[in-house]
Order: structure tokens, then C-alpha cells, then sequence
């Protein structure tokens, strides 16, 4: 074809004109926030179908939303799991003590003691509630938003923050930014920090597991944004074809750093939608209700355990704080939609349940919110005792070139060899320590 | 993976094999060993493979170890990073070198860097085995030789084998390795060495001495090069097809040159470069891929930098142009003979 400047624009006689559309957010900065539009159907509504049914059969409850927990804190409908009070209790510690460690960590930060930070507040069930519904030895592939998986299953706080600190405690010796854990005892795989590359990971791992007639499953999550990954794609496509025995998890909080969900494609389709293209199973999950999220995980879990195959749960959320520590929300969105968020908190909504069932009080989650706080700063304290970033307790020298291959190659020995050259020249008595 | 007896190659049945059959008989004996070991890619289960490197792999070790995929680069990487992270040697085909680019973030920022984000909690032992290099009138998007886009990446070793007999020894080898290691097959070598002489007949691989193939189990280290023949006048630095090419044009001009197969490229058998150079006093490096920042641009910097004191002449670099790889033109685009030929003069003459 030949060349044309771009300026020459085609008219087909009444025909208007193209027009491009840029996603807007319904709110910004200042404005009112009116959810009325958003979709909240009562709670115990929807059907819960047979774990083992065809995938079609979950696909009407794509556009639905399953709710356990009712305005008057009741679970009700087909979804209730039917959890014992301890367990209700214990699920609630681990989301309370996941929001108490968040704000500890976030105020580290802004105390110099890390570089970076990020909190889950408001999105605690979803991954909480999750991990209560696996099996402890079920092989996670997280995003950098799953730190209550780690908390549920009971990785000390210490360790996590030795990670968050870069310290010489830290057992992926400084090389990670703070919060990107890996723990294989915990299952819990080693965080990327590349978005989405964790999908096609874990169908490859689950993929694995049924090649070797283990009895293990694999789930992974990630946010709505970056569902437009083209690992997304990839994951759910091998996935189907090979009936991997793993759980998919799109956490929908609104926000993808400043880019609302309209950039991924909400305004057409709801994110639990894109399981009915691949004939996988789908749910659609009030990310704020714990036993909702329970019941949705147990379901999947469940079917992809007896060969049932992969299941997408999109989990409606919101995002409560910053994206980050590095970024300020209130450029880019209205400080209203928190508060008017019509989902309500997921701690919340679990205390008002177990108070409504006689199990809980207001009193006893005061003195529980009081000692989870003790347990953070002592657990802080400890790992403070290995430094914190950027003053001199780090790992040594040589750490830096090991790991790069299983043995160290003769251009990385010399390498190191000329790290410590320049630290001996810079500073003439130094000596690792 | 199973206990390895001492192994005498000197007792081991010998076949003549071509570089297909060497790769596809080094998979069956990984698999038979290491029940770990799987393998898969677009076309490769029962149909073997676009050039039937997976052969009758399906059919031996069945279906839940040898099978077809989705055509998704991204996902055949992300999940044989994912099996690897289970404890499984997946051993994935890229069906031509020129598909890799989708599956790079997988390589490059997952399986390249798993072992040191997660201090050596997860590792990627995985192989990407794919076809590259041209002369087989491939086009643009057959073609390829990508390679330094892999060595420029810390934790992936990149591999090439010259010849079966190294085939072999080396995907061996590299299956074997807990490093992802990516595998280059020169395709226009697969069924005979390659003088470069575009409009002469192929010879195939049997009259060559090493397409003899030992049976069973053997493998040739990663990091050690192949001095393909020792020499005075001058050092030549290739892999792959240019191997053949640099013997057949220096064994035309008569030219007593030592030839090194680099065989591995990440980590490079540096001594042996070094040792060559400090002998002969002239280099010429030869790649098939693009020029600007090629693979040929390290080599040159490393001998500079280790052994310019016995440098008698500016290093030379023969490599293909910096365009696409085209269809017609493959031959001008190629380094061939006459390219070879006018540096391996300017170094004499120097």
C-alpha cells in the first residue's frame, strides 16, 4: 500500500465518524459516589450446583454473585458452609492479625525501615477464607496480595518481616522487594512481581501434579487488571485442554493501581465471564463475605481434586488503601468510595456474624484486636534485632553472585571478586561480618 | 533419577546417526532414566515433531509424558517453569526459535531468576529445546538465531550443539543441569554438515566421524569447548552451522587455522579461547545471527579485554547483516564463504 500521511481521513457519506472510547471511571477526586448502579443481589440466592456438574452449569452464575452472610449477619442459602464457631474464630484472628501486621508494615515504611510496602486491607477473606478452604499442602501461586495465605498457614510474622526489612535474617538474602515471599514448606510459591506470570505456572504445576498422580492441586491469583495479561490467556487454555486439577483467582478490587477495572474490560463482562470462552468452571463471589469466599474455594478445591478440573472464581472486592506505599489514591479516585463501598468490610461482617450467633462479642474482639497488636510488635522487635534496609546488616558480599546458576561460573567469581574490591577501596577497614 | 554405573564409551555400540536422531535418542535415554523427565511443544506428541526430533516418544513413554500442547508459547514455558517448581525435568520444544519471543517473560523473568529470588527454594530445571538458524529458505520467521538475546541474560545458559555426537552428549547434559538451559538445533545441519556451498549437493551426516553415536547414556559438560581442529595461523571462534562452514573454507584456502566450537555460549569455555589466542595471535569470530551487539560483540570484548597483548591483528567479525532474514535473498544474507573468505585474507594479510 502505498504511503498516505495519517491526516487523509475516509468519509462514507452519512456515515458519523469512528469514535474511539477511553474507559472513565464513574467517580474521581471530589465527586459524589452513588453504587446504585452496581448489581448486589440479597444473599442465598443463587444455586450452588454439584461439584462434579459440567462446566456449563456454573456459567449463569458468571454474571451472579454468591453471598452467604445476609444483612442481618446470618449465613444463609445453599452456599452456607457450615462452619463451626472455632473455626469462624480462628478465620476471623487470621484476618484481623493480616490487617494489624498491614498497618505495622505500612507505618515501617513511612519510618524509613523499608523501601516499599503493600496492604490487603478490605481483600483479607479473599485470601484468608481461601487458604481455610485448601488443603495446607495445596501449591499457591500468589500474587504480591496474598500475604493472609502465608498468615493462615502460619508463617511466622518474623520471618516476613527479616523479608520486608532486607536484613541479614532475610532468607532470600536481600534479593527481593519487601513482600515478595517464598516459602516451599508453606507451599506458598516464590513471589514474581511480573504480573500474571504466576497463571500459567500454576496449571503448569498442576498439570504436574496429575502427570504424577499426586493428590495435590494448585491456585493462583490475580488482580482484575492483570487478567489482560496474555499469561492470563495462556493459563486458562492449557488449563481446559489438560482438566489441571487448579483453582484460578481474580481478585477484582476496582483498582489496578490507577487504572479502574473498565481497563480490563468491566464494562463488558464480568471477570468470572471469561471461564464460560474456556469451558471452565466459573464463580462470581462477594469477595467481603469470608464464608462466601470459603464456600466458593471449597467448591473449586473439591471438584478440581477429583478430576473435575480447573474452576475461575472472581472475587468482588474493593481495594481500601493504595495500590502501594508508592502511590496516593487520592489522585485518582474519590476518598467516598471506600466508605460507601456497599459490600461493607470483611472483618466486619465476619465479627457482626459471630456476635449474631452468640459466638463472639464486641469486647472480645477489642482485647483480640489489642493482643494481635503486641504479637505484631514483638514479632517487629525480633526482626528488627537483624537490621533493618539499608543499614549495613545485609547478607554477605558474595550472596549477591550465588544462585544465579547452581554453581558459581568462572565470569561471576571474578565478578564478585571486583564487588569486594570496591567496597575494600571505599571503605579501607571494612571486613564482612 | 537412576544411579549412573561407570560408563566406557569405548564398549558402547556405535551408530551412524544425523543430528535428529542423536537429539531424539538423547530424549529416549533421559526419559528411560528419570521418570521425571517430560517432554512437549506444539506437534511433538504423536506426530513427533515438525522435524521428528520426538519420533516414536510418545508411542514408548506414553501420552501423560510426551504430548502436544495449545500454540502458546507463554504457556508452554510458564508451564514447564511450573513443573519444574513441582520437581519434574520438563524438557518443552519451541517448534522454530523465531516463536520463543512470546514465551520471553516466562524465561527471561521467571525461569532465568527463579533460583536466586527464591535463594534456591524453586529452581527451573528445564531445557527449551527449539530448531534455529537458516538456510533452509525459512523466511523471516524461520530463520532466526536469537541467541544473544539468551547469553545477555543472567541464569540461562544457552547451548548449540555442531555436530550428533555432541547433540547428544549435550541435550544429555542439559537436561541433566538444574539451570534452564536453553538448546539452539541448527536446523540446516539436521540431516548433514554444511560447507556453505548453497549450490552444491548436501552431504549427509554418515560420512562424517561424528555422526558415530554411542548407544546409552553419555553426556559432554556444559562450559567446555570443542577444539574442532588445532592450528597456527589464526583462532576462529563458532558454533553451530558456521562450524562446518569456517572447516570448509579454511580447508579450501589451505589455511592452518585452529577451530573452537564454542558448544556452550553461557557459561564460555574461556581458557580454551584464551589459550588459542595467546597462540595464534588472530581472531575470527563467525555467527549466523545479526551483527549490531550479536554474539560476536562479547566475544570480541572478552578477548580484547583478556588477551590484546597478543592480539597481531584487529579481531575480525563475520556475521549476518542487520535485516530480517529474507526469503529470496537468504544466501546474500548469509555468512558464507565469500564473507569468510575476505576476513580470513584481511587477517593474513595484517
Amino acid at each position: 500500500m502505498a504511503d498516505r500521511p495519517a491526516s487523509v481521513i475516509s468519509t462514507r457519506g452519512n456515515l458519523p465518524p469512528l469514535s474511539l472510547h477511553v474507559p472513565e471511571p464513574p467517580f474521581r477526586p471530589g465527586d459524589p459516589v452513588d453504587y446504585t448502579y452496581l448489581e448486589i443481589p440479597a444473599a442465598g440466592l443463587l444455586p450452588r450446583p454439584d461439584e462434579a456438574c459440567a462446566a456449563k452449569e456454573t456459567h449463569p452464575l458468571c454474571d451472579g454473585l454468591i453471598r452467604v452472610l445476609d444483612d442481618n449477619h446470618q449465613a444463609v442459602g445453599a452456599w452456607d458452609p457450615k462452619l463451626d464457631p472455632g473455626t469462624l474464630r480462628r478465620m476471623l484472628r487470621v484476618m484481623a492479625l493480616t490487617r494489624a501486621f498491614d498497618d505495622r508494615m505500612y507505618r515501617g515504611q513511612r519510618q524509613g525501615k523499608t523501601s516499599f510496602y503493600m496492604k490487603c486491607t478490605g481483600e483479607e477473606a479473599t485470601s484468608v477464607a481461601s487458604a481455610f478452604a485448601l488443603a495446607d499442602d495445596d501449591m499457591i501461586f500468589p500474587s504480591y496480595r496474598q500475604q493472609g495465605i502465608l498468615i493462615a498457614r502460619g508463617y511466622p510474622l518474623t520471618e516476613m518481616i527479616n523479608q520486608i526489612y532486607s536484613n541479614r535474617a532475610d532468607k532470600l538474602k536481600g534479593r527481593q522487594l519487601p513482600i515478595m515471599y517464598s516459602s516451599r514448606e508453606h507451599s506458598f510459591f516464590t513471589i514474581s512481581g511480573n504480573l500474571a506470570t504466576q497463571y500459567p505456572q500454576a496449571a503448569g504445576w498442576a498439570m504436574a501434579s496429575a502427570i504424577k498422580g499426586d493428590t495435590r492441586i494448585a491456585a493462583s491469583w490475580i488482580g482484575e487488571g492483570s487478567s489482560a495479561e496474555g499469561d492470563a490467556h495462556a493459563a486458562f487454555t492449557f488449563a481446559t485442554v489438560f482438566n489441571a486439577p487448579v483453582v484460578f483467582n481474580i481478585v477484582n478490587n476496582q483498582w489496578a493501581i490507577s487504572s479502574f477495572s473498565g481497563f480490563a474490560g468491566a464494562e463488558r463482562a464480568t471477570f468470572a465471564a471469561k471461564a464460560i470462552g474456556y469451558g471452565i468452571a466459573g464463580l462470581r463471589v462477594d469477595g467481603n463475605d469470608a464464608l462466601a469466599v470459603y464456600a466458593a474455594m471449597r467448591w473449586a478445591a473439591n471438584r478440581a481434586r477429583s478430576n473435575g478440573g480447573p474452576t475461575l472464581i472472581e472475587h468482588f472486592t474493593y481495594r481500601a488503601e493504595g495500590h502501594s506505599t508508592s502511590d496516593d489514591p487520592g489522585q485518582y479516585r474519590s476518598a467516598h468510595e471506600r466508605e460507601e463501598w456497599p459490600l461493607g468490610d470483611p472483618i466486619m461482617r465476619l465479627k457482626r456474624h459471630l456476635i449474631a450467633l452468640g459466638e463472639w462479642s464486641d469486647e472480645q474482639h477489642a482485647a483480640m484486636d489489642l493482643e494481635l497488636i503486641e504479637q505484631v510488635k514483638a514479632a517487629t522487635k525480633e526482626a528488627e534485632k537483624n537490621g533493618v534496609l539499608g543499614h549495613g546488616m545485609h547478607h554477605p558480599f558474595h550472596t549477591m553472585f550465588e544462585d544465579v546458576f547452581e554453581e558459581l561460573p568462572w565470569h561471576l567469581e571474578e565478578q564478585a571478586d571486583q564487588a569486594i574490591r570496591e567496597r575494600r577501596t571505599k571503605w579501607p577497614e571494612w571486613k564482612e561480618t | 533419577m537412576l544411579e549412573e554405573g561407570p560408563v566406557s564409551l569405548a564398549d558402547a555400540p556405535v551408530r551412524r546417526l544425523n543430528m535428529i536422531e542423536a537429539i531424539n535418542d538423547a530424549l529416549a535415554v533421559m526419559m528411560e532414566r528419570d521418570s521425571n523427565v517430560v517432554v512437549f511443544g506444539e506437534d511433538v506428541g504423536y506426530f513427533g515433531g515438525v522435524f521428528r526430533a520426538t519420533a516414536g516418544l510418545q508411542k514408548k513413554f506414553g501420552s501423560h509424558r510426551v504430548f502436544d500442547t495449545p500454540i502458546n508459547e507463554c504457556g508452554i514455558i510458564g508451564a514447564a517453569v511450573g513443573m519444574g517448581a513441582y520437581g519434574l525435568r520438563p524438557v518443552p520444544e519451541i517448534q522454530f526459535a523465531d516463536y520463543i519471543y512470546p514465551g520471553l517473560d516466562q524465561l527471561i523473568s521467571e525461569a532465568a531468576r527463579m533460583r536466586y529470588r527464591s535463594a534456591g527454594e524453586f529452581t527451573s530445571p528445564i531445557t527449551v529445546r527449539s530448531p534455529f538458524g537458516g538456510g533452509i529458505f525459512g523466511g523471516q520467521t524461520h530463520s532466526q538465531s536469537p541467541e544473544a538475546l539468551f547469553t545477555h541474560v543472567a541464569g540461562i545458559k544457552t547451548v548449540i550443539p555442531a555436530t550428533p555426537y555432541d547433540a547428544k552428549g549435550l541435550l544429555i547434559a542439559a537436561i541433566e543441569d538444574n539451570d534452564p538451559v536453553i538448546f539452539f538445533e541448527p536446523k540446516r545441519i539436521y540431516n548433514g554438515p554444511f560447507s556453505g556451498n548453497y549450490d552444491k549437493p548436501v552431504e549427509p551426516w554418515a560420512r562424517h566421524p561424528d555422526s558415530a553415536v554411542p548407544e546409552g547414556y553419555y553426556s559432554i559438560p556444559l562450559g567446555k569447548a570443542r577444539v574442532v581442529r588445532e592450528g597456527e595461523a589464526m583462532t576462529v571462534l563458532a558454533y553451530g552451522t558456521m562450524i562446518h562452514v569456517a572447516e570448509a573454507v579454511l580447508a579450501d584456502k589451505g589455511i592452518d587455522a585452529e577451530i573452537i566450537d564454542l558448544r556452550t555460549l553461557v557459561p564460555i569455555d574461556i581458557e580454551t579461547v584464551e589459550k588459542s589466542v595467546q597462540k595464534t595471535g588472530k581472531v575470527l569470530i563467525i555467527h549466523e545471527a545479526t551483527r549490531t551487539c550479536g554474539y560476536g560483540a562479547e566475544l570480541s570484548a572478552l578477548v580484547q579485554e583478556r588477551c590484546f597483548y597478543h592480539l597481531e591483528a584487529p579481531i575480525e567479525r563475520v556475521t549476518g547483516f542487520d535485516t530480517p532474514y529474507p526469503h529470496s535473498l537468504e544466501w546474500a544474507y548469509f555468512p558464507g564463504p565469500v564473507r569468510i573468505g575476505e576476513a580470513v585474507d584481511r587477517l593474513l594479510k595484517a
